[in-house]
């Protein structure tokens, strides 16, 4: 850190900083336009399309496959079953030897012998174009055999039910269990015990550009190129040749604008390995577009859980122990390489996380099922573990008849009893628990709008307040997934160059979905080399062209990629001033760069502007003194060591009102006080909490993917599967509580996972606290107008 | 099958002539035939609204247009309306609000923003987030852009923004 002792003045206040602005994201102009490229706007010479048939059982015997019809279709350049496939593609198997006896089977890219969901896919057809591969898809007869699915997640391990993999034995996939203190006796001791079953619905990212892959080898010269709309480029790089028999230098993963992610994007998935392995064979570009019937049975699915649980108060009015048992149903794989043991996992460690309290037992199983496989999506884990908690603790201050806010100021751990280790096991560096409630309280008149509450509900106007206290997972480290042996890296870099214009330009391994990245990395690289934002350009998502790393996911770009353009940024700098002494004949400690130019560190007079800077050392080397040999570029990289994670942490409020007549759910206005560090740029962070926030209210009032007991999907269309429009959400208001991380300079956490983290357990509160008085409860969510109106029993279950 | 026909249409002031399938939608003939990429295909079904057109003056889906209906027609896109200046404050507080993150549905939007500001150039919040109702975004969570779209409104009216 010697670069720091250089520069006594902290990030924020380096004159001409741009940390804390709200600039508009430079690459935001061409979205604008329509001038993006989104991977199916690249067309290549050559190129051909690929559908697939999907298996429409949800667990089929393949007996036979006959392509001669489909082969002889107008436009078709090759058909393949998946016992081609194997030659041409290994198999993968999502585990990780950190989740102690986690287990799954070879998952092939296309199915050999059996299927075992709807929508696996079981014959590839390659055409001239999309339509015509489309057309001979139709022609291609499989005699499916039915076998009994495994579907509902309750029974996936008794005896009776048929195991998917007969080779793994049974069809438990992960167990986990952890015991901390005496919770027996904090349970024989409470004053009050509150227990519930809790149930979360299956649902999807829905990513408005579908899934893509155009894979493009090139046999003269043993190359794949992959155009993918995907958040993680090494990542792929890296399976993509582990399982096309490729050598990981001669694959280049290239992720241009990226239309929705949201985690659903960063998954193997085995249409688009056996399109880049159609590639391969093949020697031509093969593009392969998820249309979005095939999105809802293909794309991973989230969340799908039973969790019991119970919760003990002691005569203080003291949280004392936490109980949870989770069940949840992954499909009949788990999703390769980030597995799909880590949600439940997660629920295990964040269960009460925000509270004071030692005793703590809980159990997860994750079980196979014959439905589309579920993995990590936005806020992985954090909804299922804060709507338990915030549930239980509404349910524990109803029961002693304490006000919910009350109840929390009481139990959230204090502000100043860090470091904290969680009975989970959780190490907190520092969070702002006490702080940001006030804060929340303050922001939402919270009395008063208690107030409201009582007098509209005397005309039979039921309306209710759903507070959630949540932490988010940001900044992973190494113990999240590498240390399991996953090629997943959890550091990041940057290289900062610059050119002889004066201006910069930095390659960083993070990928843009969206959510403003490259303006983020634009301006931690403007103000630690001391350059105006417009003469920085940002080089995101092309393996061959940025640094190794591990991309953008689990809310860990700005603190970690951050971080390296920071510490680049400042080594530029002190390569830039070093140069600019020997010209100036003065010392470098002695200037300063702003705003592009050298000047006198003391009086900010200009010596003399990058651009002539630059044109010496590119042009006029014979003008350098003797000795000076210039680099005007730097590389670092950064991963957090200190803390497996830099917890973020926030208050969320929900205000709305419940037609008891119909059972639908009015959102009236929602609060947010977040806690992610330094803020960067406050409207991207804000943005993306409000869009969290949003899917989370997905999750909670109407987004399902719906199964009946034969392993069918049967709201699989947009008509049919519901998302947030814009007429039913409501306007977010955002404050902030700012406690850096202190293992980096630049003291950033991430914020893109924690409005869906907290949203639904908000929302379900709010519910509950409209319809409590009339004796109803929901626990299941999405909370339909159906299950609101079985609560208050208008009308019967299952009706 | 049927066999491919030509159609004559007008794009963005440009006249088209071209031989295509029949059963070539509208929008999956301007992205593919004539490379006007800035139109986004999201469900195929009518329901995103991604592929949002215009078509004689009026929107439509252009998924669920079929090319050859648009014989004779007048169309324009986002890269049209965006060289013609037309919805230049729109894109402008667009911008100012961060009302897009991955920008897929935001041609669209914007088409839509822009009819909706031309048959009501005052909406309230309400009527912004009802008229948006038929372009999905997963990204923004819709605040930015109903900020976005009452700057633009305020803006075109004359007033400071």
């Amino acid at each position: 850190m010697s670069v720091s002792k250089e520069m006594p003045l902290s990030i924020q206040d380096l004159p001409n900083s741009y940390i804390g602005r709200s600039v508009p994201r430079p690459n935001a102009r061409r979205l604008l336009e329509g001038r993006g490229t989104y991977v199916d706007d690249i067309q290549l010479p050559r190129l051909v399309h690929v559908a697939f048939l999907r298996s429409p059982y949800a667990h089929a015997a393949i007996a036979s496959i006959d392509v001669s019809a489909a082969q002889r279709s107008p436009g078709v350049v090759r058909v393949i079953t998946g016992a081609e496939m194997t030659k041409h593609c290994t198999p993968w198997v999502g585990v990780l030897t950190h989740l102690k006896g986690l287990k799954s089977a070879p998952q092939y890219a296309l199915a050999v012998d059996r299927a075992r969901w709807q929508g696996e896919p079981v014959v590839a057809v390659v055409a001239q174009t999309r339509a015509q591969a489309e057309d001979a898809v139709a022609l291609v007869e499989v005699a499916f055999e039915e076998l009994i699915p495994v579907v509902d997640m309750e029974t996936a391990l008794d005896p009776a039910t048929p195991v998917i993999h007969p080779d793994l034995g049974d069809n438990l996939a992960f167990e986990r269990r952890v015991e901390a203190g005496d919770v027996n006796a904090a349970f024989a001791t409470a004053k009050v015990v509150v227990e519930e079953t809790f149930h979360f619905g299956r649902h999807t990212g829905v990513t408005l550009e579908p899934r893509i892959t155009l894979a493009d080898y090139n046999a003269g010269d043993g190359k794949l190129t992959v155009y993918m709309s995907s958040q993680a480029p090494h990542m792929t790089k890296h399976v993509l040749a582990e399982h096309l028999g490729l050598d990981e230098d001669a694959v280049r993963v290239v992720c241009s604008d990226v239309g929705g992610s949201f985690g659903i994007k960063i998954h193997t998935y085995p249409d688009e390995m056996s399109a880049a392995a159609l590639s391969i064979m093949l020697k031509r570009p093969v593009k392969f577009v998820a249309d979005r019937l095939e999105s809802f049975v293909s794309d991973i699915h989230a969340r799908d859980h039973r969790v019991k649980a119970r919760l003990a108060v002691n005569r203080e009015n003291r949280i004392t122990a936490i109980e949870i048992d989770d069940l949840t149903g992954i499909g009949p794989y788990s999703v390769y390489p980030r597995t799909s043991g880590v949600e439940a996992n997660q629920v295990v460690n964040l269960t009460g996380g925000v509270y004071d309290f030692a005793n703590y037992r809980a159990r997860c199983r994750v079980v196979f099922q014959n439905k589309n496989v579920m993995c990590q999506y936005r806020a992985v884990g954090h909804p299922i573990a804060f709507s338990v908690t915030e549930g239980l603790v509404d349910a524990a201050a109803g029961k002693l008849g304490m006000d919910p806010a009350e109840f929390r100021r009481r139990n959230l751990i204090a502000d100043d009893a860090y470091p904290y280790t969680a009975a989970s096991g959780l190490r907190f560096e520092k969070l702002s628990h006490q702080q940001s409630l006030a804060k929340a309280l303050a922001m939402m008149d919270y009395h008063g709008l208690r107030r409201e509450q009582t007098t509209l509900r005397e005309s039979g106007i039921y309306r209710g307040i759903g507070l959630a206290a949540m932490i988010e997972v940001t900044n992973p480290s190494a113990a999240f997934y590498g240390v399991g042996g996953a090629h997943i890296a959890a550091q990041d870099g940057c290289t900062i160059r610059m050119d002889p214009s004066g201006g910069i330009t930095c390659a960083t391994g993070i990928a843009e979905t969206g959510q403003g990245s490259e303006t983020i990395v634009a301006q931690i690289a403007a103000s630690a080399v001391g350059v105006p934002l417009e003469k920085v350009r940002v080089i995101t998502g092309d393996t061959d062209t940025t640094p190794y790393g591990g991309g953008t996911w689990a809310s860990r770009a700005t603190g970690i990629a951050g971080e390296a353009t920071l510490q680049a940024g400042r080594a530029l700098r002190a390569n830039i001033l070093e140069v600019a002494g020997a010209l100036l004949q003065s010392a470098p400690a002695a200037l300063d760069i702003r705003n592009g130019a050298v000047v006198d560190a003391n009086t900010g007079a200009e010596r003399m502007t990058l651009a002539d800077l630059g044109k010496i050392v590119y042009f006029r080397g014979n003008e350098l003194p003797d000795g000076v040999r210039p680099e005007l570029v730097a590389t670092r990289h950064y991963a957090p060591r200190a803390y497996p994670f830099a917890f973020t942490n926030g208050i969320q409020a929900c205000w709305l009102e419940v037609d008891i007549e119909t059972g639908f759910v009015k959102l009236l206005k929602y609060w947010v006080v977040e806690d992610c560090g330094t803020v960067i740029n406050p409207r991207l962070v804000d943005e993306q909490i409000r869009g969290g926030v949003v899917q989370g209210i997905g999750a909670a009032l109407y987004e399902h993917c719906v199964y009946d007991d034969q392993g069918q999907m049967l709201n699989a269309s947009m008509a049919d599967y519901l998302v947030p429009m814009a007429a039913e959400m409501p306007d977010i208001e955002i404050g902030h509580i700012a406690t850096p991380t202190a293992e980096s300079v630049l003291g950033a956490k991430g914020a893109g996972e924690a409005g869906t983290a907290g949203a639904p357990a908000a929302v379900a509160n709010a519910i509950n606290d409209a319809i409590g008085v009339l004796g109803a409860k929901v626990t299941a969510i999405p909370a339909t107008p159906r299950r609101i109106l079985e609560a208050l029993g208008k009308i019967d279950k299952g009706q | 099958m049927i066999a491919d026909r030509e159609v004559t249409l007008t794009v963005n002031s440009e006249r088209v002539t071209q031989r295509i399938e029949p059963r070539q939608n509208l929008v999956d003939f301007l992205r593919e035939k004539l490379g006007l990429t800035g139109s986004h295909v999201g469900c195929e079904h009518g329901i995103c609204g991604a592929c949002t057109i215009r078509l004689n003056g009026m929107l439509v889906r252009g998924c669920l247009t079929l090319a050859i209906q648009a014989e004779g027609a007048e169309i324009q896109t986002i890269e049209g309306i965006s060289d013609s200046g037309e919805i230049a404050v729109l894109q402008a507080a667009f911008l100012k609000y961060n009302a897009l993150q991955c920008g897929f549905c935001t041609p669209a939007m914007l088409l839509t923003a822009a009819e909706l500001l031309e048959e009501n150039p005052s909406p309230s919040r309400e009527e912004i987030r009802q008229y948006l109702s038929g372009n999905y975004c997963r990204c923004t969570g819709y605040q930015s852009i109903v900020d976005a779209v009452e700057d633009a409104a305020r803006t075109m009216a004359g007033g400071s923004s």
